[in-house]
């Protein structure tokens, strides 16, 4: 009983605790995360980068809507076109309130012609047992009974080649299939939050240690690392990927409008199907933003090195970067006047190169902008040149292929 | 004995030494005023005063959590300087009938977990209502603060303030409105039933929109009093809620002390017997034994009643303002229990020592519980199955009881002033063995742990903190009296009909609760008055 005044813990937790040794604990949904095994992260980001990453993402919630009408409700409260899903497809999304202003965001698996998945940040029932209503379907939520694991890198197919029944050679991009892992029945979708080769896989709970164990031992040959999510936080700014709460603000969380953001604003323009049939919630907005462009952008940003090596150098010190990515708010100037801010910052180990997610008024949010990003250099306040680019930072061939 | 008349003039006499009037006075010396605070009895704190009833055993013993007293009084006035601290109490568990709970903690997550496990919709629902309700009371804040103006004044100062008001509402935005719109109108009841499925999760809730009126959670207007709980809510780790180190009369001592140190001079054992009234004006007080006392200025931290029928010849007044003082409802609805144990209570739904222990437990297993409750009252019974809100302040502050031993405080709802056959030991004593053979319920071993137990009833507050009808708040939190009707239409803003005559206390705008803000805002009224 007393474990109700603790944070919940995943399915994996009897493997997680041993391994984390520097007992680097976050909160993630209300349950406790590893933020890293090792003292540092390095190690864990290049496993996402070079090898094979293995990370638990239990704590996603997880929801199935099953019923004649599923496909319907979920058409309802996203502007994607969920109707032309073919089963086994995936598709990241976002959704909004009547006025287009961004709920969550998440991913649709199509698991048969009446059932989906839905994934989310925040908990989402209520939003969906309201839009259902006199509809056919039954929306159950799955978080809890559900283990899911991300297994992100380069090195990530042959893994699960070497423990699965069915190899994963044919499974494209954004597409599910069932398979058998270590003779566990799972479902294995390839998708992630890296922006590398990746696959995420959905089991029962009572299957979760016994695939934790083959894929560690499978993977033994091919460099597989156990990953905690502040690894998994640098590869995904690299990866152009947001997070809510932290580069975004729920329309049902805010304080203020000025605290909303619309799928637009969040570049998610190639995520928001305008051409599709019928209603969706926030449709008219966003119909009447995308005529007008949207007056804010997420981009990206790429500070200048030498140009912060120079505010350094000024102060007598070499650069000095956090080790991982910072989640304040960071002022963002243009001829001296504040035109954005950045949400997050990170240190990208691949690219050698300092880069933020960023928000930019009109019409500095074009790629090539020049702006500066408030530094704090031996406690004083600096601009760092910097240069407005398109995301994501980084994405390599295999991603895709 | 022959009765003297000082020739020492103040510049302002403040009757009652509550925790309002210690801070008004405090003010007013704090800007250069000769302020004499007269109090009936021996302590000061009115009902925000502890009490050693046992030896060894501290009972904080009529309000017993500081709701909403104001940041910047503590920093004004340097409380923590003068020992105020204010110590958490980070959760409320509801005991229910099947042996089960339902807790809210401290903790966003752990909260939603709890709720979880009953309904996975009403945890959802219980995000999103906090969130609205943070919202509208967020929206509504501002108003607390306000000198309410009059809307049908023509003054310019009451112009200018409801222009402000005006402008504030407008810049709020359709939603906010209609949900303050709704909000002020519904039922407690009505509210919860829109957002929740779970019994003691209404219950509970409902509970706050009830305590200190004479209504149900069926009564409209209710619901406008959760909102009030929300006001302390939005400061996050910056309100003052929570239990105050040597309850709540650790609060007055500090503000008392404030008071002195600012120059203050407070008498103890003196019992107001009128307001001297010279050419029309508030000149002075007379006390009891025949003391007389003058000054520019007398403000009262008293009741609506006793400050404007009792102190002052109704002669004196407007026949339509004493009128409407008779009206205002002081009905007390309430009483307390306070008891000394020698073992912590143990709860069969979470035994042993644990978190419930350290902070509120709530007897409110549904809306129907309490509207039953309160169904007795109605006719002048009280609650055979009472609301009950128990805190175990010892175990926030060890200083409270002896050693291994413990206090607990239970604050009990419905116990009508007006009791059928009135109040009487009898009486008192049934009331007390309802309240424990209540308690026993869900936590069998209190009663063998009973070292001494205090009853308290209306009639009892009213004896001995001297509040007429015995109301927690003198005077009921009805929304036909609050800002600018409280306690009096055109008589909010802290001003009386008699001039020189002030009122800052509970039954006046922003109303109860041990908040200060009327006696802080008074004060300001008297400084901005004078000349």
């Amino acid at each position: 009983m007393t474990d109700l005044y603790q944070l919940k813990r995943t399915p994996f937790h009897e493997r997680t605790s041993r391994l984390c040794l520097p007992q680097n604990w976050r909160r993630w949904a209300g349950h406790i995360a590893v933020g890293s095994y090792d003292l540092g992260i390095e190690r864990e980001y290049w496993a996402i980068r070079n090898g094979a990453a293995l990370i638990d993402v239990s704590p996603l919630m997880k929801y199935l809507v099953e019923g004649r009408d599923a496909a319907r409700l979920l058409h309802r409260i996203t502007p994607r076109n969920i109707h032309r899903m073919s089963v086994g497809q995936v598709v990241y999304t976002g959704w909004c309130d009547e006025d287009g202003k961004m709920l969550d965001d998440g991913t649709i698996t199509r698991l048969g012609e009446t059932s989906f998945r839905l994934t989310s940040a925040e908990p989402s029932l209520r939003w969906l047992h309201m839009n259902a209503v006199g509809m056919e379907v039954t929306v159950t939520e799955r978080t809890e009974q559900m283990a899911a694991l991300s297994l992100q890198g380069p090195k990530s197919r042959a893994v699960l080649n070497a423990c699965c029944a069915t190899p994963l050679d044919g499974l494209k991009y954004f597409r599910m299939a069932p398979n058998l892992l270590a003779g566990r029945a799972v479902t294995i979708s390839r998708t992630g939050y890296t922006g590398d080769l990746g696959y995420e896989i959905w089991m029962e709970v009572a299957d979760a240690l016994p695939v934790w164990d083959a894929l560690l031992a499978a993977g033994n040959d091919y460099g597989i690392v156990p990953c905690g999510i502040l690894a998994m936080d640098m590869a995904r700014v690299e990866a152009g990927l947001f997070m809510l709460d932290v580069d975004y603000t729920a329309a049902s969380h805010a304080w203020i409008p000025g605290q909303k953001s619309t799928p637009l604003e969040m570049g998610l323009g190639w995520a928001v199907n305008l051409d599709k049939p019928g209603y969706f919630v926030g449709r008219r907005a966003l119909e009447r933003e995308a005529r007008d462009g949207p007056a804010w952008k997420l981009v990206g940003l790429e500070v200048d090195w030498e140009g912060l090596e120079r505010l350094y150098a000024e102060a007598g010190l070499p650069p000095q970067i956090p080790a991982m990515a910072v989640r304040a708010s960071l002022p963002i100037l243009k001829d001296g006047r504040q035109v954005g801010y950045a949400s997050t910052s990170t240190w990208s180990p691949v690219l050698k190169k300092y880069i933020a997610l960023v928000h930019l008024e009109r019409p500095h949010y074009e790629p090539g902008t020049r702006v500066s990003l408030e530094v704090t250099v031996e406690h004083h306040r600096r601009h760092a040149p910097a240069t407005v680019v398109a995301l994501p930072f980084y994405e390599p061939e295999w991603k895709r292929k | 004995m022959e009765a003297q008349v000082t020739s020492a003039r103040y510049d302002v006499i403040v009757i009652g030494g509550g925790h309002n009037g210690l801070i008004a006075a405090a003010y007013l010396s704090r800007a250069g005023k000769k302020v004499l605070v007269l109090e009936r009895r021996e302590i000061v704190g009115g009902a925000a005063v502890t009490e050693e009833i046992f030896p060894g055993y501290r009972f904080t013993e009529f309000s017993y959590v500081v709701s909403l007293l104001r940041p910047e009084i503590i920093r004004d006035l340097e409380l923590p300087k003068h020992g105020l601290k204010i110590l958490p109490l980070p959760s409320t568990v509801t005991p229910l009938d099947n042996g089960d709970y339902l807790a809210a903690w401290d903790d966003h997550d752990l909260t939603r977990r709890e709720l979880y496990r009953h309904s996975p919709r009403d945890a959802e629902a219980a995000d999103e209502y906090s969130r609205v309700m943070a919202r509208a009371a967020k929206a509504i804040k501002p108003v607390i603060g306000l000198v309410p103006p009059d809307p049908s004044s023509l003054s310019w100062r009451d112009v200018r303030g409801l222009l402000k008001l005006g402008r504030y509402g407008a810049s709020l935005g359709e939603k906010e409105i209609y949900r303050i719109a709704k909000l002020v109108t519904q039922s407690s009841a009505d509210l919860l039933d829109e957002w929740f499925e779970l019994d003691p999760l209404k219950g509970t809730k409902s509970a706050s929109g009830i305590i200190g009126t004479f209504l149900g959670p069926r009564s409209p207007g209710t619901a406008y009093v959760l909102l009030h709980h929300y006001m302390g809510e939005i400061d996050g780790a910056f309100r003052a809620w929570g239990f105050a180190k040597n309850g709540t009369g650790g609060v007055s001592a500090a503000i008392a002390s404030s008071a002195r140190a600012l120059g203050v001079e407070i008498r103890t054992g003196a019992t107001v017997a009128k307001v001297i009234v010279t050419g029309g004006r508030a000149t002075g007080v007379a006390l009891e034994n025949g003391d007389e006392f003058s000054a520019r200025v007398v403000m009262s931290a008293a009741d609506p009643k006793r400050t404007f029928l009792q102190f002052v010849e109704p002669g004196h007044l407007p026949g339509e303002f004493v009128d409407a003082i008779r009206a205002f409802r002081v009905r007390g609805s309430s009483g307390k229990v306070n008891i000394a144990l020698s073992e912590l209570p143990q709860f069969t739904c979470l035994p042993g020592e644990g978190p419930l222990h350290r902070g509120a437990i709530s007897i409110s297993p549904s809306i129907d519980y309490i509207e039953r409750a309160y169904d007795e009252a109605k006719y002048g019974q009280f609650s055979r199955q009472p609301y009950i809100d128990m805190i175990i302040p010892s175990m926030i502050d060890r200083d409270m009881a002896p050693p291994g031993h413990h206090v607990m405080s239970c604050f009990v709802q419905y116990a009508p002033y007006d009791v059928e056959g009135g109040w009487d030991d009898a009486k008192r004593e049934a009331f007390g063995e309802t309240v424990i053979r209540t308690i026993e319920r869900y936590a069998p071993n209190i009663r063998r742990a009973i070292v001494g137990k205090q009853v308290i009833t209306p009639k009892d507050i009213e004896r001995i903190a001297g509040i007429t009808g015995g109301n927690i708040f003198h005077g009921e939190l009805l929304l036909h009296q609050l800002f600018f009707l409280r306690p009096a239409p055109q008589w909010a803003d802290f001003r009386t009909p008699l001039p020189g005559y002030y009122f800052g206390a509970s039954g006046a705008h922003p109303g109860g609760g041990v908040m200060g803000a009327a006696g802080k805002l008074a004060a300001h009224e008297i400084l901005a008055d004078w000349r």
